[in-house]
């Protein structure tokens, strides 16, 4: 067995075992996560890409052209491939390697699959975390491929330096691109399997869309690709380059550092309700009952643990 | 802690009968593991390397076409070689009686021959977690 230690130390030496380990680590929330976090956190290097989109759009495809690319060109590429986990047994059939065996045996490339295991959003609780390790041992890029999304699973866009929104003809009519939520978090949007049919309307709707965005917002660039038969790669490239240029790898995770404690507040903030809940209520599964007895509304029970913590924080002197 | 068994669901070799593989996964799934499939005409190098990376407890292997005393062993010595022996094997295919006490001995845990119900993998996999703990 490896050691926390001996894990820290594998990550920046680029150990395979040592990364898987430290992923297994933050995607089961072990006691020792958040140290192991902590220590390799300032050693990110790279960047993040998000991939995201509709089921069958070609993401996996995409992500493995993407690969391809940047070994191309040096790069040790992280992937973090996000499928559902089934809501009611907690299983999960994760497939997104099956489209990515050109790059098996290349040690330069890191593919973990990741079930959602109850996230909503389109990715798993954890992948921030696991993007965090692969970029520590030194993956750059790091690719997130979210599952197959509807349309406002757009969480990605709040982790990734550069996000992708994959589409492809034939999935609805204009009033859907003209829903918020999905189609306002692409930084470039992707229009997959640009072979087809339909590929000129998808076209010309997405960019109507674009044209009524409130001023003020960065325009997305839209380009036509055909991940399958390699067709418009070089000019999604380049926009992907565009954009990446714009920031140093340095203000990247700087940036990214902001965000991060962002959320460990929000989740922060779930422990600590969990823990006024067993104070209050004997936790959640009492005051669970309780409002489904009508005994308690949800904001009663939101009110009262407010006032304990407010008094908690009175007791102990809040300076 | 949110812990879930992970098993990697793989396929060396030349044929492409994969439906046992997918029954598998789909089953193992069913019961609430986390299976990693990762499609037919593997070698033997890239299904321990997908193994070592998704840091998967068990590792299943399906093979029909009869190369399944070379291709077994293959995937069991790599896996030791890169020091993650502590991955359980298990196989499952065409394979003639005779045959299983060489794969148990390369470190195959069991092997299942055609007409094993699924439930009885997913009883083999809890059985192997429980002594591991």
């Amino acid at each position: 067995m490896l050691s926390t230690t001996d894990i820290i130390s594998g990550i920046t030496k680029g150990s395979i075992r040592a990364v898987a380990r430290a992923l297994s680590k933050v995607e089961n929330g072990t006691p020792d996560a958040i140290d192991l976090l902590d220590a390799i956190f300032a050693s990110q290097r790279g960047f993040t890409i998000g991939v995201t989109g509709p089921p069958g759009a070609g993401k996996s495809t995409l992500v493995n052209r993407m690969i391809t690319r940047y070994r191309n060109s040096g790069n040790s590429v992280g992937v973090i491939a996000v499928d559902p986990s089934s809501p009611f047994t907690g299983g999960a059939l994760l497939g997104d390697r099956i489209r990515m065996q050109s790059h098996a045996t290349d040690s330069k490339v890191f593919i973990r699959s990741m079930g959602s295991r109850g996230h909503l959003g389109g990715l798993s609780g954890a992948t921030r975390d696991a993007s965090i390790v692969l970029s520590a041992a030194g993956y750059t890029p790091v690719i997130i491929e979210t599952v197959g999304v509807g349309q406002a699973e757009v969480e990605v866009a709040g982790l990734a330096d550069i996000t992708l929104l994959v589409l492809v003809p034939g999935l609805g009519d204009d009033v859907q691109s003209m829903k918020a939520g999905i189609m306002e978090i692409g930084d470039i949007i992707v229009l997959n399997k640009s072979d087809r049919s339909g590929i000129d309307q998808l076209e010309n709707y997405v960019k109507a869309s674009l044209d009524l965005m409130p001023a003020g917002l960065k325009r997305p660039e839209v380009v036509r690709v055909s991940a399958a038969n390699g067709e418009g790669l070089e000019d999604l490239w380049g926009a992907v380059d565009r954009l990446s240029a714009t920031h140093s790898e340095k203000d990247k995770i700087l940036r990214s550092a902001v965000k991060t404690m962002n959320q460990i507040l929000q989740e922060n903030g779930i422990l600590f309700s969990e823990k006024l809940l067993e104070l209050e209520y004997n936790g959640r599964e009492t005051v669970e009952k309780l409002i489904l007895a009508g005994r308690l509304t949800p904001y009663a029970v939101g009110k009262k643990l407010l006032e304990r913590a407010e008094r908690m924080f009175e007791h102990n002197g809040s300076k | 802690m949110n812990r879930k068994i992970r098993i990697l669901i793989g396929k060396p070799g030349l044929d492409g009968h994969d439906r046992g593989a997918k029954y598998i996964a789909r089953a193992l799934r069913d019961a609430g593991m986390e299976v990693v499939y990762t499609g037919i005409r593997q070698t033997p190098e890239a299904i321990a390397d997908a193994a070592i990376q998704e840091d998967v407890d068990f590792v299943g292997i399906s093979l029909l076409s009869g190369a399944h005393n070379h291709l077994f062993p293959e995937v069991a010595r790599i896996l030791r070689e890169k020091d993650a022996s502590d991955i359980i094997l298990f196989g499952g295919g065409v394979i003639p009686e005779e045959d299983i006490p060489g794969l148990k001995e390369a470190g195959y845990s069991a092997i299942f021959t055609p007409g094993t119900p699924a439930a009885e993998v997913v009883e083999f996999i809890n059985d192997q977690m429980e002594k591991r703990q």
